[in-house]
């Protein structure tokens, strides 16, 4: 091997060009063809929440409440009562059980109520026997619809009579059912993940590769990688909003009572404010496992209190201002405005301030502190 | 380029990273590179060779000392400097996504001027591979692949740094026909090494470094006759008391075979 290296070698250069590539649309292209070739990550962008619409949609679909369920205490007026609580139209169903075993559905949930009569110590004494018990769970609305129907039924089987006349409506609008009180969460969803995992985990995973300490060893501008990974993550979504929106109307009749212009607004605005928290997320975490529980932890309590899948008032006052502030929750509020209320962007203005804040501040600090090796 | 000025100019570099107590990984090294010729940086892993090489590429900042690459420094002429030269680091997974022919591709829009990404994948004997996927092809494949991304932009000055390490003999070889290739093209190239075979074969010059300084500089055939030796392998010897093996790691050449494992520094880094 001593001094092999004094053979002649071929030294033909190859032709140097000026020019002919774009490094960004490069850049956007990989980002398109590595998305395109990772089945389970569409699958989360596309497949998952369509899913979601699916199952939530059909086990909410709008439908009469459920007949309560009545447990009528065994003993001497029972079978009258059975009867007058089964009658059509009573919105009830009973059945004649002993006490303990009575008791023992209502606690389990079973049954949404147990009446139980006193006996009458004498024949005639009437006062007496009109003792009657309700056994109810007062937190359950189905327990507490259930003693205010067998109160009337049986008052009615005893002679009652009443004095107004009335007439019922039903009302089952599109805009007003759970489904479409739950796309616009779903959507705000939807972009919080793909923000958080398109952006966050994506620049994470390049730094563990070394694949951005690699790029920064070549001319390429960062700003340009920063902005193509941003602007792959916009065109990703497009689709991922379209088949919600047109999914949804498609199975469940959903429609946007706003304008459509305002939607894609917002829709703009949550996927940018995501993409630069994901990039925040991203800017100094040097672990797939880091960035795993760090976005999981930023996730899970927008998952739960913004508002998704039931309304946020339901936490105390004390936490709403807290709760206002979560960029999923402004995100969804405003989206729910527009779609469900047919607000117009302007009226939405706190959210959008939100949002606005978010992104900018998040971008800010992460194009700051960003690390490339 | 005017040859008025050396490829590379180093002096005094010092690299410590914090830490209790210190690692000084680099401690005091001065070298020259000229311009068209092929420099080595031998020596075991530990020794300095990737953190004095990430220095010259601009990828880590010096504790102290002044670096000057052909003819410009790092703090003022960064995108003028990774115009023109080529890098390929010890460690790097290039997406497991693209296929050979989308990754060499997206390296050259990256450069202002450059070869055809074709070209550079025959350079390196990939051009049958171009449309297989980068997780489909075999790990020498893949390193040279990565040598192949550091040429595509024509760089006047190319840093390899342990590119044949972990290579099977076939790769190997053609990594070694490349750097002849660009060397008698004109191009100033440097690379890292523990191999004895390869600094002796691809380089002009060698710079032998033990635990952060030169310990031996000059051409292969001045150091084995000025320690009156029959191989670098002896003239390491010589010079540190131990053995270089083919594994990177030195041994010391008492009857205890085992191999001595030094502080790791800037290797792994």
């Amino acid at each position: 091997m001593n001094g092999a290296r004094k053979q002649p070698v071929q030294s033909t250069a190859p032709a140097v060009r000026r020019g002919g590539y774009s490094p960004f649309w490069e850049l956007v292209r990989s980002r398109f063809l590595e998305f395109c070739r990772e089945p389970e990550v569409v699958f989360w962008v596309y497949g998952f929440p369509v899913l979601m619409v699916l199952s939530l949609g059909i086990a909410y679909r709008e439908r009469a409440v459920p007949e309560p369920r009545v447990e009528v205490v065994a003993g001497a007026a029972t079978v009258a009562d059975a009867a007058a609580l089964n009658r059509p139209g009573s919105g009830l169903t009973a059945v004649e059980s002993p006490r303990v075993v009575a008791l023992e559905r209502l606690r389990t949930g079973r049954a949404d109520l147990v009446i139980e009569r006193d006996e009458p110590v004498l024949e005639r004494d009437e006062a007496a026997a009109a003792a009657i018990r309700y056994h109810f769970d007062p937190s359950r609305p189905e327990s507490v619809l259930a003693r205010d129907r067998a109160r009337d039924a049986l008052e009615r089987a005893a002679g009652r009579s009443d004095l107004l006349a009335v007439e019922d409506v039903p009302q089952t609008a599109p805009g007003s059912r759970y489904i479409d009180f739950l796309i616009p969460g779903l959507m705000g969803l939807s972009l919080m993940g793909g923000g958080l995992w398109g952006v966050g985990f994506v620049a994470v995973e390049m730094r563990v590769r070394k694949l951005l300490k690699r790029f920064l060893a070549t001319p390429m501008r960062r700003w340009q990688f920063l902005l193509s990974i941003m602007v792959s993550r916009m065109a990703f979504m497009i689709p991922e909003m379209l088949l919600l929106v047109c999914f949804s109307r498609w199975a469940f009749g959903v429609r946007i009572f706003g304008s459509p212009w305002a939607v894609a607004a917002l829709v703009l605005l949550g996927a940018v404010c995501f993409a630069g928290i994901g990039l925040l997320v991203a800017s100094r975490t040097k672990t797939l496992e880091a960035v795993n529980g760090i976005l999981n932890l930023i996730m899970l309590p927008m998952w739960m209190a913004s508002g998704v899948f039931f309304p946020r008032e339901r936490y105390p006052d004390a936490v709403q201002p807290l709760l206002r502030a979560m960029p999923l929750t402004a995100l969804v509020d405003a989206l729910r405005g527009v779609m469900l209320e047919g607000a117009s962007l302007a009226s939405c203005w706190p959210e959008v301030a939100t949002l606005v804040a978010w992104g900018a501040v998040t971008f800010a600090v992460a194009l700051r502190i960003f690390r490339w090796v | 380029m005017t040859a008025s000025h050396p490829a590379i100019r180093v002096t005094d570099l010092v690299k410590r990273y914090p830490g209790r107590p210190p690692v000084e990984a680099v401690r005091g090294l001065s070298l020259e590179v000229q311009a068209g010729e092929c420099f080595g940086l031998l020596g075991p892993n530990g020794a300095g060779k990737t953190t004095t090489i990430e220095i010259l590429e601009g990828l880590l900042a010096p504790t102290s000392g002044s670096v000057e690459v052909l003819g410009l420094r790092w703090a003022t002429d960064e995108h003028r400097l990774r115009e023109q030269i080529g890098i390929s680091l010890q460690e790097t997974r290039l997406s497991d996504r693209l296929t050979v022919g989308e990754t060499i591709r997206l390296f050259r829009s990256f450069y202002a001027a450059g070869i055809d990404p074709d070209e550079a994948l025959a350079m390196v004997g990939l051009e049958s591979k171009s449309r297989a996927r980068v997780d489909a092809i075999s790990g020498g494949e893949r390193q040279r692949l990565a040598v192949a991304t550091a040429i595509v932009g024509w760089p006047e000055l190319l840093f390899l740094d342990e590119p044949t390490t972990g290579l099977d003999p076939q790769s190997r070889r053609q990594i070694w026909d490349l750097v002849e290739r660009c060397r008698a093209c004109g191009h100033t190239v440097l690379l890292t090494t523990h191999f004895m075979d390869e600094a002796e074969r691809l380089c002009d010059r060698l710079a032998i470094i033990d635990a952060g300084k030169i310990i031996a500089l000059g051409t292969p055939a001045e150091l084995v006759a000025s320690f009156g030796v029959a191989t670098l392998d002896d003239v390491f010897l010589k010079l540190a008391g131990r053995r270089l093996t083919e594994s990177g790691w030195t041994e010391t050449v008492s009857a205890d075979p085992a191999p001595e494992r030094p502080r790791t520094a800037g290797e792994s880094s």
